[in-house]
């Protein structure tokens, strides 16, 4: 198991490393800040004095030297913009991103995992066949249409739900909904059809044969054993919840990561954009390796090799 | 004659898919004695699993009935039974040893966990009788060190070993009847002799009886006292075990006999027996074998044969007709 954690570790590093390489690249290859930074009508000396201040007339692999040294030290720079320091205002904006995606993901567990195992024991019922039928819609909408319909609803036309905006847990709600609305759809799809899959099990008839009645039948025997694709499921959409539900956050004015993003991508605030990725590729990281623990806890087939 | 276990007569089997009706089972009656073991024979498709299935009430609960026909259990009649009374008995008076034990245990949870199910339902015991029930049983199957393999998963295990456990898991609460269906297939030659000779050695022991489902024959010569052979969900011969092997009167049964390779026969052609088993919706009148039955005659065409029975030993057939002159 040590090995195990060891070998993922330096894994992990391996993938942040390559991900802000990569996107130092990319960002790059998008244009030159100074354009954006600096009136129309800057003379060539000003822009020459501007990119020898930001180090942007130096060669390239200089910069992504001098990048990669500081960013080791966590150094991202100051924004462009705001003339903070980089890693500092993302890692201020993640309180926000996690409280939003530690409340939907919970809330879609609660929903779907239930919902996706009714569905499967009572398969082909009319509740089976709400219960696919909700979840299709819940994956064909995308989520800033989704989100408009939550405001239109209920903030425009009932007026009892703010329509954007933070501070209070009530402003929390409707951009919970919105995000916990897909994924609520695709754990119950994957949840039934594991399910599905469990319950034709040989070693589901044997526990029937011991005279295991219906309940711990499918909440024991049977579940265990479906969690296991369903943990790759939460994990890839933890990720997304949590690199910033970008699209969520900018519909409802929700100051998270997500919409710091977007924002200084507009203004190619590379600071920023790198320190964003950094933390977001960080906690993709983390949270993959988190799963593999899960899956080595109730996979015991793992466990062992 | 000891008392019978377990009773079945005229037993129907039907499974309906919307419209689409078929009847695995159309006519089954066997009986099985307290501490003996019953053979039953046939291809696949002859219904075997399903009737083990029916006295285990693990039919697909949703798609198949039973619209005659009775199961009597220690004089308990149990195709009326509910799921609840259903448990009381599955696991405990009746339990089963299945054909995969590759893929009968649970793969998430230890032999501990999975071995102490049957006792949770069926007994009151603390953890620690528990635990020493297991590790008695597990003795009695023949593992080694079962206080180890209790904390084990089941892909540490062989394939001989895990269908020990499976047998270990008929047998935690002293069934009166265990069923086998097809329990030495999926093994290897060498351990499958190895887990017969265990299930021989546990059915002698007591009133222990068993119902062998297989399609060896050979294995039905070492282990049973009686034979029922099926063909097409229909009971075609059933005897004493040495008689059925020294007179056959089923054209089927002595086809079966001689499929059977033998070792002294080593370059000449195997026999086979043309054909297939009909599927039970093509059985329309007439015998069910005859299609397949090189001593068919026109009657057997157009006339079911009722069961003809001497000393016992039922077969199925107008050759055992007496108009029709014996002909063995």
């Amino acid at each position: 198991m040590l090995d195990f954690i060891v070998k993922r570790f330096f894994q992990g590093i391996l993938v942040v490393f390559l991900v802000l390489t990569a996107v130092f690249f990319l960002m790059r290859l998008s244009g030159d800040p100074t354009t954006l930074f600096l009136p129309q009508d800057a003379s060539r000396e000003q822009i020459e004095a501007f990119q020898h201040q930001m180090g942007l007339d130096r060669p390239l692999y200089v910069q992504y030297g001098e990048f990669m040294g500081n960013a080791v030290q966590g150094d991202f720079g100051e924004s462009l913009r705001t003339q903070q320091d980089a890693l500092q205002s993302v890692l201020d904006r993640l309180p926000a991103t996690f409280q939003l995606a530690a409340a939907a993901l919970i809330l879609a567990l609660v929903i779907a995992i239930p919902l996706g195992v009714l569905s499967a024991y009572y398969r082909n019922s009319i509740f089976d066949r709400v219960a696919v039928g909700l979840t299709v819609i819940g994956q064909a909408i995308p989520t800033f249409w989704m989100g408009l319909l939550l405001i239109f609803l209920f903030a425009a036309q009932l007026k009892i739900l703010p329509s954007g905006g933070a501070g209070t847990p009530i402003h929390m709600i409707l951009p919970m909904l919105t995000l916990a609305f897909y994924s609520t759809a695709r754990f119950t799809r994957f949840t039934r059809s594991a399910m599905l899959d469990v319950l034709q099990q040989d070693f589901i008839r044997t526990a029937k044969a011991s005279g295991t009645p219906t309940f711990p039948l499918i909440m024991k025997y049977a579940l265990k054993n479906s969690l296991i694709p369903i943990i790759t499921l939460v994990a890839l959409d933890l990720g997304e919840l949590l690199g910033g539900a970008v699209i969520t956050e900018i519909v409802f004015s929700w100051p998270g990561v997500g919409r710091l993003i977007e924002q200084a991508l507009m203004t190619r605030d590379f600071p920023v954009v790198l320190a964003g990725v950094f933390i977001i590729a960080l906690i993709y990281t983390v949270i993959n390796f988190l799963a593999d623990v899960i899956y080595a806890y109730v996979n015991p087939q793992i466990r062992v090799k | 004659m000891a008392e019978s276990i377990l009773e079945i007569k005229d037993l129907k089997i039907q499974f309906q898919n919307g419209k689409h009706i078929v009847q695995p089972i159309r006519e089954v009656s066997f009986q099985i004695k307290a501490g003996q073991t019953v053979g039953i024979v046939g291809e696949s498709g002859s219904g075997k699993s399903v009737t083990s299935l029916a006295v285990m009430g693990l039919l697909p609960d949703r798609i198949s009935s039973i619209p005659s026909g009775e199961i009597l259990f220690d004089g308990k009649e149990l195709t009326k039974l509910k799921e609840k009374e259903w448990r009381k008995i599955r696991g405990n008076e009746i339990s089963m040893i299945f054909q995969e034990p590759m893929t009968s245990l649970n793969p998430v949870f230890t032999i501990g966990q999975q071995l102490s199910e049957p006792l949770k339902r069926h007994r009151q015991l603390s953890n620690k009788e528990q635990k020493a029930a297991i590790i008695k049983v597990l003795k009695q199957v023949g593992i080694p060190r079962p206080e180890q393999i209790i904390h084990e998963y089941p892909h540490q295990l062989s394939g001989g070993m895990r269908q020990r456990v499976m047998i270990s898991m008929a047998l935690l609460c002293e069934p009166k009847l265990m069923i086998a269906d097809e329990p030495t297939t999926a093994l290897d030659v060498t351990i499958q002799a190895q887990i017969l000779s265990l299930l021989k050695k546990i059915t002698s022991k007591k009133d222990r009886s068993l119902m062998l489902i297989t399609h060896d024959l050979g294995v039905v010569a070492e282990m049973c006292d009686w034979v029922v052979v099926m063909y097409a969900g229909v009971i075609v011969e059933s005897a004493e075990v040495n008689e059925l092997f020294d007179r056959p009167l089923h054209p089927y049964t002595r086809g079966l006999i001689q499929s059977l390779p033998s070792n002294n026969e080593r370059k000449s052609k195997l026999y086979a027996i043309q054909g297939q088993v009909p599927k039970p919706e093509q059985v329309k009148q007439g015998c069910i074998f005859a299609n397949r039955c090189p001593l068919a005659m026109e009657k057997c065409f157009q006339e079911s044969p009722p069961a003809f029975q001497e000393d016992g030993h039922l077969s199925k057939c107008w050759l055992q007709s007496s108009d029709e002159g014996v002909v063995r």
